[in-house]
């Protein structure tokens, strides 16, 4: 039992080594999860450095290079209005990476939150929470989007606020089972009977051995967080122009010029496509690696 | 049967009201005052109407909880209130279009199936082969690849190849039912392929799990050829838990289809909801949200009660 | 005597490949004749499943493989047989009982189905007629109401009426040899008893040849003519019922016998369970298996391993020692 309880406390000074190990064994054994890592890493800098690598900014509009086709100049062309395709690609890089992440950050508290005092409670309150998740969960995310964004009005705020806490009340369910499966375990009944805070035991215990679902689940949220923004952002009602979002590049005035301009109709559905593939092998692999109980879930 | 059904419909009735609140609170909560959200934001969806007018349209006029039994009380008597914009009676518009929505829905999913099954089924045996990496990379691929990227794709393209383009004019299935299913197929396919992603790994790992039955073994010490033993002893088995998968993909069909009836201007629950929201007709808008989740939910219970067609060891209890 | 129906020689599988392979049959031979029942005994983990799986080349192939031998069956050999032909004999020629009742037959189609579909595969009978067979052969196991029980899914039925469904479908179309891997095992003491009977009886009537396989030496005492001792994937000794238990040769089936309470044991005498580790067969020791286990071990046996030989008669062992004392 002592052996047990210590076990959280004594992983903790080796982790640098451990994160080691986990890297190397990432690419030794699932190489396709490492290149989607490595896709991943260059998505995140290329968004984080998009002001310094972008040759154009992402509305120096130029009526002398409409529509102009991709060249050394302009690597992904021009659109309409003479704008540097791949310049506002790199910028739309930097959106998804700041909603991506804020949202998916959001969505993973919010899971956490609700799973583990759902599942760490149990009982008639878990049942009442776990209905009311039902509930939300029979509306289909981008219809709940497109409503609470037709009321409060698009914009990068809430759109990150909507995402995290749809997501969030969605993933709980993940976050629950695995609270469940860790409380049955022994030594937090151990624990309990000892005389440990219930505040303790969900900080020291459970939430520490529940960290792999919580990874997983925060990896997978980034890709569908920005697939769904993009979606939003197709539809008119994501950041409002003239940002620069992958899914607005597809849509609006732009796509009146996709026939005379069938670069414009590219460029932003590959970004979009690379990066999602791969936070969704990176996501798989992770949870291969981590947490072979969850495959097959998603 | 019909007593199991009988309850799983009373049990229904709490996710129900949950997912009334939920609506409720999203569209009349959120913005504080929808009146003054409506007439400083866009005066022209207010149309003529006053202030007064459009406090009582929307029965604000009233305290929150009064609101709320109003309109569920409307709801159950299937009164949804009026579109501000065009004054018809919300139910009329949604039932106007549900059906179309309902036909995208169901061919999209029968397409997904039919994609999914077969190459999930190859894909399970031949494992590990080069075929079963290419096609589960497909799928992997798939999830990742945006629909309304691929309906652009579909749209710009073939246009510019051979001069085709979809078809964009909606007809009636019940005037010209090959007209409709020649509009309805290229976004179908594009929504059945984005569902097939999911089934078409669901469907391999679950024949995979069953060829590692007893019972297969069973099957192959008879002299049955692998074939019979896929179509007879595996398939069925495997399905099984791939219709429930149905019931899960219910809300990505719904979502799917608002963008891709944008696309390919299909006047379904999508195109309703996005007129809708263009010209903040909050009944409307209310509505389609409503049923939308009703329709999911009823979805899954009836997912749930064909289950038994498949699986002859569940018994309703 | 008649000639044997199957003859297996040298049989010898494998299992996994580099430094996890595992040899979990190994140098088996032994035959059966018409109407004869022969007892394959052993330990859990001995190779007898694989050894029957293999008869019919049901090795799950990867990871396992048959990997030398013969399989006579009526003088043909079943491993260079054509996949067509060896389907031929599955659950027509050959047929199978397997180990668990509970999960061996198809959850999803009916018991009647899967007992009438033998019959219309190897072209007996068309399905209609293969249907109102199906009913017959469950009544002929003592199925009651089988009319009624033909149209039920196997999880309708207890654990001792599937282990009978599938004695009726292997029996229908009348083989001529019937592997049953442990068909009791998994059952009641009760039933256990009237499944063997069961399946005695019926082998008897159609003079099939059964292959029993089981680690209960008192059902090999009750039922069966022939005896084969397996130990870590090797015979160790084969004989007549009579020769393995009036005589038996090997330390390790000698250990075996001292296992089973008898009625001419004095009372209080305590019984003697075979002492030690059952092998691993990835680090099996270069001499004798049984070797770190046994009583008579001696220099030799850590060096060489003894040969399958004749001690008069059909009566075999592998063994160095004189275990006649
Ligand atoms: N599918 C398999 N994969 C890998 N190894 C296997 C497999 N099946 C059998 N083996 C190996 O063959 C050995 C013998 O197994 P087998 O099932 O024949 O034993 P048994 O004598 O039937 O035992 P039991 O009395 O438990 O049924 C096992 O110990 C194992 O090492
Ligand atoms: S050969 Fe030696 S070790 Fe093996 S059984 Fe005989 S006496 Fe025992
Ligand atoms: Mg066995």
């Amino acid at each position: 039992m002592t052996i047990a309880l210590d076990r959280p406390a004594a992983s903790r000074p080796r982790r640098g080594s451990a994160t080691m190990k986990f890297i190397g064994r990432l690419f030794r054994e699932k190489p396709l999860g490492a290149a989607g890592a490595v896709i991943f890493l260059v998505f995140l800098f290329c968004g984080l450095f998009a002001d310094v690598l972008a040759p154009y900014g992402y509305n120096q509009i130029s009526p002398i290079n409409r529509l102009k086709p991709p060249s050394w100049q302009f690597l992904f062309g021009t659109d309409n209005l003479g704008r540097d395709v791949f310049s506002r690609c790199l910028y739309g890089a930097q959106l998804s990476v700041i909603i991506g992440f804020c949202a998916a950050g959001l969505a993973t508290i919010v899971s956490v939150v609700i799973g583990v005092v759902s599942g760490y409670i149990g009982g008639r309150f878990d049942m009442i929470v776990q209905r009311m998740v039902d509930a939300w969960m029979s509306f289909p995310d981008l219809i709940v989007l497109i409503v609470v964004v037709s009321v409060v009005g698009p914009g990068l705020l809430p759109i990150i606020l909507v995402l995290g806490l749809l997501l969030g009340i969605g993933g709980s369910r993940i976050i629950r089972g695995a609270t469940i499966s860790v409380r049955e375990n022994m030594y937090v009944t151990a624990t309990q009977s000892m005389g440990a805070s219930t505040f303790r035991i969900l900080f020291r215990h459970i939430l520490p051995n529940v960290m792999a679902p919580v990874i997983i689940l925060f990896t997978t949220r980034v890709g569908f967080v920005i697939l769904a923004e993009s979606g939003l952002s197709f539809l008119g009602l994501g950041v409002p122009p003239p940002a620069p979002t992958w899914g607005g590049m597809l849509s609006g005035s732009g796509r009146t010029y996709m026939l005379q301009g069938p670069w414009l109709a590219l460029a932003p559905g590959l970004c979009l496509t690379f990066v999602v593939y791969a936070t969704n092998v990176f996501g798989d692999a992770l949870r291969d690696l981590l947490d072979p109980r969850m495959r097959g879930t998603r | 049967m019909w007593a199991y059904t009988l309850r799983r419909l009373l049990a229904l009735i709490p996710t129900l009201v949950f997912a009334s609140l939920i609506v409720f609170a999203t569209v009349r909560m959120i913005p504080g005052d929808v009146i003054d959200m409506m007439l400083s934001q866009n005066d022209t969806s207010a149309g003529q109407k006053d202030r007064e007018q459009l406090e009582q349209a929307l029965g604000l006029d009233q305290p929150v909880y009064i609101q709320y039994f109003r309109w569920l009380g409307g709801v159950a008597r299937g009164d949804f209130g009026h579109s501000l914009w065009q004054n018809t009676p919300v139910l009329d518009q949604i039932l106007a279009r549900l059906p179309i929505t309902f036909e995208l829905g169901l061919l999209a999913i029968i397409i997904g199936l039919v994609i999914a099954v077969p190459i999930g089924v190859l894909s399970a045996l031949r494992q590990d082969t080069t075929g079963d990496y290419l096609m589960r990379s497909l799928s992997i691929l798939m999830l990742a690849v945006p629909s309304f990227w691929v309906g652009t794709m579909v749209m710009v393209f073939p246009s510019i190849w051979w001069g085709w383009a979809p078809a964009l004019v909606y007809v009636p299935f019940t005037q010209d039912p090959l007209a409709n299913l020649g509009h309805m197929l290229t976004p179908a396919l594009i929504l059945g392929m984005s569902l097939s992603a999911i089934t078409m790994r669901m469907m391999r790992t679950m024949m995979l799990e069953v060829l590692r039955q007893d019972y297969i073994r069973t099957a192959w010490a008879k002299g049955l050829n692998e074939r019979t033993i896929v179509v007879r002893h595996a398939l069925r088995n495997a399905l099984i838990p791939v219709i429930t998968l149905i019931g899960i993909q219910a809300p990505l069909v719904i979502g799917g289809a608002v963008i891709i009836e944008q696309i390919f201007v299909i006047p379904g629950m999508g195109l309703l909801l996005l007129d809708a929201v263009g010209q903040r007709d909050y009944p409307v808008i209310a509505g389609v949200f409503l049923v939308v989740g009703v329709a999911v939910m009823l979805i899954n219970l009836i997912v749930d009660l064909s289950y038994g067609l498949f699986d002859p060891k569940v018994r309703y209890r | 005597m008649h000639s044997p129906v199957l003859e297996v020689k040298n049989l010898a599988v494998e299992f996994g490949s580099g430094a996890g392979r595992v040899r979990a049959v190994d140098d088996v031979s032994f035959d059966v004749r018409p109407g004869e029942t022969l007892a394959i005994v052993g330990e859990s983990g001995s190779g007898k499943s694989v050894t029957a799986l293999s008869l019919l080349r049901l090795v799950p192939t990867p990871p396992g493989r048959i990997c030398a031998g013969e399989i006579l069956f009526h003088g043909e050999d079943l491993l260079k047989a054509s996949e067509a032909s060896i389907r031929s004999i599955r659950g027509n020629r050959i047929a199978m009982i397997f180990q668990e009742p509970m999960s061996s037959l198809n959850p999803a189609l009916t018991v009647g189905l899967q007992i009438a579909e033998p019959l219309q595969l190897h072209g007996k009978l068309t399905w209609a007629k293969a249907f109102e067979r199906a009913r017959e052969l469950l009544g002929k196991v003592r199925i009651p109401d089988a009319a009624r029980r033909v149209n039920a899914h196997p999880h309708q039925f207890s654990g001792g009426m599937r282990q009978r469904a599938m004695i009726a479908m292997a029996l229908a179309c009348k083989p001529n040899l019937i592997i049953a891997d442990e068909p009791t095992t998994a059952l009641d003491v009760t039933v256990q008893a009237q499944i063997l009977s069961l399946l005695k009886n019926l082998t008897k009537e159609t003079n099939a040849a059964l292959i029993l396989i089981t680690h209960d030496l008192g059902v090999v005492a009750r039922y069966a003519d022939r005896v084969c001792v397996m130990y870590a994937g090797r015979v160790v000794e084969s004989g007549s019922a009579q020769d393995i238990y009036a005589n038996p040769q090997h330390p390790y089936t000698l250990g075996l016998m001292a296992s089973i309470p008898r009625l001419d044991q004095e009372a209080g005498q305590r019984l003697t369970p075979i002492d030690g580790q059952p092998p691993d067969l990835a680090a099996l020791p270069k001499g004798c298996a049984f070797e770190p286990r046994c009583r008579f071990a001696m220099a030799r046996c850590r060096r060489e391993r003894p040969a399958l030989e004749s001690q008069g008669g059909r009566h075999y062992r592998a063994c160095f020692a004189d275990v006649s004392c």
